[in-house]
Order: C-alpha cells, then sequence, then structure tokens
C-alpha cells in the first residue's frame, strides 16, 4: 500500500528514511554445515557484500550478536580483509537484528563509520542447541537460574508457555487457530527454495504432532539450523549508488522492555507482549500505522509469537490474534502476508535476521522464489502461489520485522521501498 | 565455600558472593519462606533482588509470607530438556500468585513464584496429580530439601481449600 498522502518523507525527524539497507546474505539453511561459526559469517558477508555490489573496502563497521555460540567480528573482518572503524559483539538473540540496525544508524550518524554490516552466524544445530539439550544443559546452575532451571524450566518453549496458556485462558484462542501460523509459513516455504522445510502442512498435521510443553506441539516449534546471515546498512545519500532499488529504514525500536524484566510475570497481563510497548515508539517514528504495512516479518520461534506480536503491535484487535493468524490475512494472497520465506518455523533459525533479509527482498520486488527471470534478467513473478511457484507479495511498498526475545522483549522495524 | 547440591541430574550451586539467594534459600531449608520487604516502601518482591524495584532503596528485611495462592498460568511439561527429568514428565510448572500482596501495587501485579506442582513431600507429583491441576487451582508451598541451607520452594494442592469447580486446562485434552 502506498504511504498515506499526508506523510512527510523529508522528515528528519527520528533519522527516518534517512538510512538503508544496502545488501542482504546469507548461506544455505542445513543441519550438519561442516564448518566453524566464522566459515559460516565469512560466507553470509560475501554473500551480502556481492549483493550491494560494494567491496571489501566499503565496509568499515561490523556488528554481531551471539549467546556466546559464536564468532567474533575482529575474526570474520581479518578473513575478509576488512579494516574497520566501528566493531561490537553483543550479547543476544532474538530481538537484537532491528536494534542493532538502530545501533548502525546511530554510530553512522554519529560520524564513527560510515557503512556497517550486522551478521549472526551459529551452528544451532550442530554446536550449540538453543532448546537447551548438549552443551547447554550442562551448565552448572547458579543465581537466577535457580529459580529457573532448578525447576526443568529452562527452554524457550518451557518459559514462555506460560504467556501462550494465559492468552488462552485470558481470550479463548484455541490451538487450531495458532496451528494456523504454522500452515501459513510452510505454505510460504514451500515457494522458497533456501527453506529446510520446505512440505506443506496443514493445522490438523500441527495437532496430531506430539507435544512438547503445553500448549505446544512439536510443530509449533522452530527448526534449528546450521547458517549465517549479513545485513549492510548505510546512508540513503549513499545507497542511492546500489545495485538495487532503495530500501529505507522508516523507524526501529529496540529490546523495548516490559516492566521487571527480570522476572517480566510479576507484571501482568501476562498474555501481552513487549510490542504493546513497542509500538509506542515503532508507529510514530515511522510515520505509519499497521493498516500501512503490506507484509510482515514476526518472530516466530514458536506459532503463539507470531500471534501475540502481530496482536500486540495493533494488526487487529487484543484477545483476537487467533482469528487474525486462521482467516488467511497472513497468508500469501492474503491482505498482509506474514514471513514470506517461511521464517523460524521452516526456512531456517537465525535469531531474527532471515525474515529482515526476506522483507528487504520483498520491497525490491525481487524475492528468490522459482519465477523465471525475464530478458532483463530479473525474475517475472507470477503471483501465483502455487505450491513450488512465486512468493512475491504484490506492490510490496512497506513491511513491518517485529522482533522477539521474550515476552517480555521486543524490537521492530518498517522499511519501505523508495 | 559454595553450597552445592545435586538434583535430578543437575549441579546446583549458591555462590558466597550471592548475598540474596543464599538468604533466600536459607530460609526456605528451614521451611519457613520469606521474601525480601523493602525498608522504604515496605513491598515485598519476587524473586530476591539487589534493591527495590518500586522506590530503588537498598535496604529490605527477610519477611515471613504465607505461601498460598492460586495457579495463574502453568505448562505441563512432556518433552523434557534435562536428562533427569525424562523420568518424570509429565511435570508441570506452575506460576502462582500469593495471595499476600496480590493486586498491589497496582492491579495487575502480584507476586507470581514459580514452581513444580509437588507431592507433600516436595517430590515432583505423579501424573494423576497433574491431570487435577490448572489456572484457578489453590495451593500451598511445600519444599524440596536439596541440601543445608539449600531447598526449592515448590507447589502442592491444597487441599484444604475450596477449590474451582473445574480450574481452566489446555483445552485440547
Amino acid at each position: 500500500m502506498p504511504l498515506p498522502a499526508d506523510t512527510d518523507t523529508s522528515s528528519p525527524r527520528y533519522l527516518r528514511d534517512k538510512y538503508a539497507i544496502v545488501g542482504v546474505g546469507e548461506t544455505t539453511y542445513t543441519r550438519g554445515s561442516g564448518m566453524t561459526t566464522r566459515g559460516l559469517g565469512t560466507w553470509a558477508l560475501r554473500n551480502a557484500i556481492a549483493d550491494a555490489g560494494l567491496e571489501a573496502s566499503d565496509i568499515d563497521g561490523m556488528l554481531s550478536y551471539q549467546s556466546g555460540d559464536s564468532t567474533f567480528s575482529p575474526f570474520i573482518a581479518g578473513d575478509l580483509g576488512i579494516r574497520l572503524n566501528f566493531y561490537m559483539d553483543v550479547f543476544g538473540g532474538g530481538s537484537s537484528t532491528e536494534a542493532l540496525v538502530g545501533m548502525a544508524m546511530g554510530v553512522i550518524e554519529a560520524g564513527m563509520c560510515k557503512t556497517v554490516v550486522i551478521f549472526r552466524a551459529m551452528n544451532g544445530f550442530s554446536q550449540v542447541r538453543i532448546g537447551g539439550t548438549g552443551a547447554r544443559s550442562a551448565v552448572p546452575v547458579a543465581g537466577e537460574m535457580l529459580h529457573n532451571r532448578a525447576y526443568g524450566w529452562q527452554s524457550a518453549g518451557q518459559l514462555f508457555s506460560l504467556t501462550f496458556m494465559r492468552h488462552m485462558h485470558d481470550y479463548g484462542t484455541t490451538p487450531a487457530q495458532v496451528a494456523g501460523v504454522r500452515s501459513a509459513h510452510s505454505m510460504h516455504a514451500s515457494n522458497n527454495p533456501k527453506a529446510y522445510y520446505k512440505q506443506r502442512v496443514t493445522v490438523e498435521d500441527v495437532l496430531a504432532s506430539r507435544v512438547i510443553c503445553k500448549p505446544l506441539h512439536l510443530l509449533d516449534c522452530c527448526v534449528e539450523t546450521d547458517n549465517a546471515t549479513a545485513i549492510i546498512i548505510t546512508s540513503a545519500d549513499r545507497a542511492k549508488d546500489g545495485r538495487h532499488p532503495r530500501v529505507l529504514i522508516r523507524a526501529v525500536a529496540g529490546r523495548v522492555c516490559k516492566p521487571r524484566i527480570d522476572m517480566h510475570y510479576q507484571h501482568g497481563p501476562i498474555s501481552t507482549v513487549a510490542g504493546k510497548y513497542a509500538r509506542e515508539i515503532l508507529w510514530p517514528n515511522a510515520g505509519v500505522g499497521p493498516e500501512d504495512v503490506d507484509a510482515t516479518g514476526s518472530y516466530d520461534a514458536f506459532t503463539f509469537t507470531t500471534m501475540l506480536q502481530l496482536e500486540d503491535y495493533g494488526f487487529c484487535k487484543k484477545g483476537e490474534g487467533g482469528q487474525y493468524v486462521s482467516d488467511g490475512t497472513i497468508r500469501l494472497g492474503g491482505r498482509r502476508p506474514n514471513n514470506t520465506s517461511g521464517g523460524h518455523l521452516c526456512e531456517g533459525y537465525t535469531h531474527g535476521m532471515n525474515m529482515v533479509i526476506e522483507n528487504v527482498r520483498q520491497l525490491r520486488h525481487d524475492v528468490d522464489d522459482s519465477c523465471p527471470a525475464g530478458p532483463d534478467g530479473k525474475r517475472k513473478h507470477t503471483y501465483d502461489y502455487k505450491e513450488g511457484g512465486c512468493r512475491q507479495v504484490k506492490r510490496c511498498e512497506v513491511t513491518a520485522n517485529l522482533g522477539w526475545a521474550m515476552p517480555g522483549t521486543g524490537s521492530a522495524m518498517v522499511m519501505r521501498r523508495d | 565455600m559454595p553450597i552445592r547440591a545435586d538434583y535430578l541430574g543437575m549441579s546446583l550451586s549458591l555462590d558466597d558472593l550471592d548475598v540474596e539467594n543464599l538468604a533466600y534459600f536459607k530460609h526456605c531449608a528451614q521451611h519457613n519462606f520469606r521474601l525480601q520487604q523493602c525498608e522504604d516502601c515496605k513491598l515485598l518482591r519476587y524473586p530476591p533482588t539487589t534493591a527495590c524495584p518500586w522506590c530503588m532503596a537498598a535496604k529490605a528485611k527477610w519477611t515471613p509470607v504465607e505461601g498460598k495462592g492460586a495457579v495463574h498460568s502453568y505448562t505441563e511439561v512432556h518433552h523434557a530438556i534435562q536428562p533427569a527429568f525424562k523420568a518424570h514428565t509429565p511435570y508441570m510448572v506452575l506460576l502462582v500468585d500469593l495471595d499476600t500482596q496480590k493486586g498491589k501495587p497496582s492491579s495487575e501485579e502480584a507476586l507470581r513464584v514459580v514452581g513444580n506442582l509437588a507431592s507433600p513431600d516436595g517430590k515432583l507429583a505423579p501424573p494423576e496429580m497433574v491431570k487435577r491441576v490448572g489456572i484457578g487451582t489453590r495451593v500451598r508451598m511445600v519444599f524440596a530439601d536439596l541440601a543445608p541451607g539449600l531447598a526449592l520452594p515448590q507447589w502442592t494442592i491444597d487441599e484444604a481449600a475450596t477449590q474451582p469447580e473445574k480450574p481452566w486446562r489446555y483445552p485440547q485434552e
């Protein structure tokens, strides 16, 4: 949808439209990468730099995030011959991507560097499992962990399920409604040659899969994969020389928290997530609202996280998330498709960045589906969303990414096509 | 010397410098549940913190709190992560609103204390007990004794309390 007529796109407010994502890249999404996170990281960066039409010498800033499971910027920069004027490797998982985009804008604005690459590299299947098995399970339980791990309350699914259950209790949300998220994302993944899980599944498939921890079935949970992803941020002016239509950053909200974030369940309603607070920053700064968004990218660690975020960012009324994710709206061909790559549930898991990459490609009108290339070498999208077909959203002008660390912490970003 | 315990295959450790948790679990080991009460604003808080989340005051007094409340939410784990928990599936993680200070300082706040559903002896509850519990179930605190100075607070059904006719449980059962 085009921006509202009264939107002042030249406004310097909040750096709106002053920065752009000019390059995106990833490795394959796999289980068994056969290489280090350093190897994965350089692979993704090389792809992102090539996608942007840049050279190593054009990059002088680097940001990454990890949770004790990955390489660091100096190794990636060294391997690729990048001399840095700025770098930082921060602790974190989901909700980091959008927050670091904001940091990249800030350090460029401060004159500290000119072009920043953000990466996430992880052997999430072969080495450190996010689900908490293997190495993570062997850590001594001390300090704050005495109040969670000691109770067998450790994995993301176990920790978040108290929110999910309470939402069902408070609003009558049903397992079948929420399973609609997996069904939609699997439809999208079937049109994404990169996706780890390409098979379409139904709501019934989700409900018939075994219970992990109530209310989560196996197919309500995302995949653990080995992969790396990278995105490149620079000023909108510098982006004019890019290879692609410019994808401008309207607004970011980074790691916005509910009260008592040390133990957010102390402050209710626990069926409400941090998006309730983040949206108060996101939409005014972006100068658009949920109704202006053509495609969303939600953090689908679980089917429920997508439902909760879409609801609390205002894409539907509070309590109606179950209806929203099951009525066709979020499917390709619907009013506002979500996670058109298949997301974490199906494409692969890189802590939020692959959904940002997907939306950049959507805004370029050039997602990497199986549509044939025309005489100019660009894909001719058919908008036929049959299995194995197109996944480009028609007239995609504005997207929103909704990042998630946990029910109490969220990040978000609005982008638009120039 | 840190206090150590092996519990369900996990190595638990209470560090010398972790004075807040040392005090919390010491009281639990005495089966005397206490929370920090701010010396300025008088509000209780959970879990242990190093200052008052409402008024920032540093000083607090460990104050006895009645271990009774109602289940606010729960999960029932069927696929355990830690190996030793696998023998106890399905087990429940309960989030319990204490009766004490419920709805204060704002209507959405409560002292919400985590624990497993347990038998009165503090051991993880058997499956037939798991089936009886849902949102609204009245529970009372019991303790799992792990080491001198370290016991975990747990929850068991409060058989003496008036229970809701039908506690809310996950609908697909």
